[in-house]
């Protein structure tokens, strides 16, 4: 298991490097092809004379981040977000910027020195700054430079019972069900897509779709859990040890219902605990993947996430384990005819 | 100069958790270091602990004490709300603000790793989002069964920060509890940088207990040791964005040495005179009242007590991410130890003749 390694690398959208060498060195036992293309999104073929239909996995590796923009004479930097952080999870915070992954933190002016009406008011990105320890801005740019990135500090852990806590979950933990998937070496033809840029507009997803053209496509998620006090029912979205969780519709997706019942029924079969995410906002890669060519037929699954696009996040190991599991009885399904290809229309 | 000084110490004491009333795990470490200087280490009722370094003055010897708190700000638990989650209320003043999604250690019948959350972003309403959720709508997440939190979590169990230190550039360090860990290590500079002096004075190195929740300990250990001179360290404000220019000192230019009504007028100057005679770079502070320090409590204890406050400036101050400059430490220290090998009975007699 390398989750360890995988949410510890650094890889906000755009600047996916360390995970995808990562990945690539981990998916080689496992690969017969295995090659990047002009975005960078990273592809692992299995199988690909077996017959029946072509499945494609995906999991992106970007996760949310930070981007330097421009250094204050203080040597103070000012960065933006890339992809959707709630600036309200930045204060007092550090990260870790570049290649060289050099600490930063981000402070806020002491609670000592505030107004009480500035405490009741959220900080915005632009009032935040990384703090690199340098002396000026001279002292900063021998070290840093505007376009370096930067991710939460955050180390992995267990915590609580059977749990783990670290960053961007969203999405390592479908690259490590991903991994396991191909270690498992299901006798169907597969494409494992490793994408780039989720958290900008699924703009990795978009081109892998036209370049596979699969006949069956499935995103491997995190996904947004709020399984906690205060929360109604109806905002939790998934619950966390429940088991994967199904998307029926979401930001961009409406399921089909022919291939949720597939995955509903299986989960029954095999006795793998199973849920639906109950949320219509946000999305993942299956909203490009399903609209691509003319058209796919798939679903996302998802590990549940408390804290998503937070610095410290939460998930059930049993549910990544219960994932892993799900999707492999899928495979294991489809090698065996149980979807036919039939089932697609056939536009020849 | 970083080899032999007490950074490694540091690093090492700002592993520990202890907030206000609960600092034993601190100040077993502080009494390692404390050790290596002297072996006369004294605790009072309230926890203060203190080293003895008796001076080399030959009839009546002055008493010097110095006080640096080794609290750090904590929460408490005050209810297991149904799921297991915690809600929390602080000793010490905590920016709710930098609270979410930070971690924390809930020391219950053991350590555990906790996550603070709040109301979800996509169940709060475009208004609730302008203001910051406050402390009691934050919750701890340990990521357990209601059943196993209520075994090992009761209302009352002290939350701390969690947050490995860091090194950034230069000698600067980040992290918890340099509030006022930090005052901690300038002690131990202090002792360094006093071993090789003569001095005549007796010297209390005291860390005193629960300054957070309002400078309870710093009292006691001043009714208790009886000083001629005592002098608070404790962390000042680092210059930052939309900050006071009085209350903005530069990290890296050395400590800041305090003036005002709870300042002895000359200890402020002997203070100033050690620097400028030791070149040893420095800043002043000024301040209006009672200082949110430890010297507010020593400066009126028994009879009264000639104090003087110096300290580093740390940026961040009560976040997890709180930062200091190690340079200053060392200066800080090499400052007192220069001051108190100064001092002698006729100083001494001098402080109450105005």
């Amino acid at each position: 298991m390398l989750l360890k390694e995988l949410t510890e690398a650094m890889g906000p959208s755009g600047f996916e490097d360390e995970v995808r060498d990562l990945i690539r060195e981990a998916a080689r036992p496992y690969a017969e092809r295995m090659y990047t293309d002009v975005l960078g999104n990273l592809i692992v073929e299995q199988n690909s004379s077996a017959p029946g239909p072509r499945v494609l996995l995906d999991a992106h590796m970007d996760e949310v981040g930070l981007m330097i923009v421009h250094v204050e004479e203080s040597g103070l930097l000012r960065f933006r977000a890339l992809g959707g952080i709630d600036p309200r999870v930045l204060v007092s915070k550090p990260v870790r910027i570049g290649a060289e992954k050099r600490y930063g933190v981000i402070g806020s002016k002491p609670i000592h020195l505030q107004k009480a009406e500035e405490r009741k008011r959220p900080l915005s990105m632009n009032e935040l700054y990384i703090d690199i320890g340098a002396k000026d801005r001279d002292d900063a740019l021998r070290v840093v430079k505007p376009g370096d990135v930067a991710v939460f500090a955050t180390r992995y852990g267990e915590i609580g019972e059977g749990c783990a806590k670290a960053k961007s979950f969203d999405d390592r933990i479908g690259c490590a069900i991903l991994l396991d998937v191909l270690a498992a070496s299901v006798s169907v033809p597969l494409i494992a897509a490793f994408t780039v840029q989720e958290e900008i507009g699924l703009r990795g997803a978009t081109v892998v779709g036209e370049r596979i053209r699969p006949d069956i496509a499935i995103a491997l998620e995190g996904t947004v859990c709020f399984d906690v006090v205060d929360a109604p029912g109806h905002g939790q979205s998934t619950v966390m040890g429940a088991g994967p969780a199904l998307t029926v519709q979401d930001g961009r997706t409406i399921a089909d219902q022919k291939f949720l019942q597939f995955m509903v029924s299986l989960a029954e079969k095999r006795h793998i605990p199973y849920q639906f995410r109950r949320v219509k906002g946000g999305s993942n890669d299956f909203g490009a993947l399903h609209r691509s060519g003319t058209g796919v037929i798939g679903g996302g699954i998802s590990v549940p996430v408390r804290y998503i696009h937070a610095p410290a996040q939460i998930i059930s190991l049993e549910d990544y384990h219960n994932t892993v599991r799900l999707v492999r009885a899928l495979l294991e399904e489809i090698a065996s005819g149980a979807w036919p290809l039939g089932n697609r229309i056939q536009t020849g | 100069m970083t080899d032999n000084n007490h950074r490694e110490d540091l690093l090492w004491i700002l592993e520990g958790h202890g907030g206000p009333g609960f600092e034993q795990d601190v100040a077993r470490r502080i009494e390692q270091v404390f050790l290596r200087y002297t072996s006369q280490i004294r605790r009072d009722a309230m926890g203060n602990l203190t080293a003895v370094l008796p001076g080399g003055g030959e009839r009546q010897r002055p008493r010097v004490l110095l006080a640096a708190h080794m609290d750090e700000i904590a929460l408490v638990v005050t209810k297991v709300e149904k799921g297991g989650f915690l809600r929390v209320w602080q000793a010490g003043g905590f920016d709710a603000r930098t609270l979410i999604g930070q971690e924390v250690v809930v020391h219950g019948k053991r350590a555990l790793p906790g996550i603070v959350g709040s109301k979800p972003p996509h169940l709060t309403t475009a208004r609730e989002r302008k203001h910051a959720p406050p402390l009691e709508d934050l919750y701890v997440d340990l990521a357990l069964p209601e059943s196993s939190v209520r075994d090992l979590v009761t209302v009352g169990d002290r939350v701390t920060l969690s947050r490995d230190p860091m090194e950034l550039l230069h000698d600067r360090l980040a992290g918890r509890a340099l509030d006022n860990r930090a005052s901690v290590a300038v002690l131990l500079e202090t002792l360094r940088f006093l071993r090789p002096l003569r001095h005549e004075a007796d010297v209390y190195a005291v860390a005193t207990v629960q300054e957070e929740v309002g400078i309870r300990g710093a009292g006691t250990a001043a009714y208790g040791w009886r000083p001629d001179v005592g002098i608070a360290i404790d962390v000042t404000f680092a210059e930052f964005p939309g900050q006071d220019p009085d209350r903005s000192f530069k990290m890296g230019k050395g400590p800041a040495i305090s003036f005002g009504p709870n300042i002895h007028p000359k200890v402020f100057q002997r203070l100033r005179d050690t620097a400028e005679e030791h070149r040893i770079p420095y800043q002043v502070e000024l301040t209006q009242g009672p200082t949110g320090t430890d010297a507010r409590a020593i400066q009126i204890t028994r009879e009264g007590v000639a104090t003087g406050l110096v300290g580093v400036a740390v940026r961040y101050m009560h976040t997890s991410v709180e930062m200091a400059d190690y340079q200053d430490i060392v200066e800080c220290g090499r400052l007192l130890a220069h001051f108190i090998a100064n001092v002698d009975i006729a100083y001494v007699e001098g402080l109450s003749c105005y």
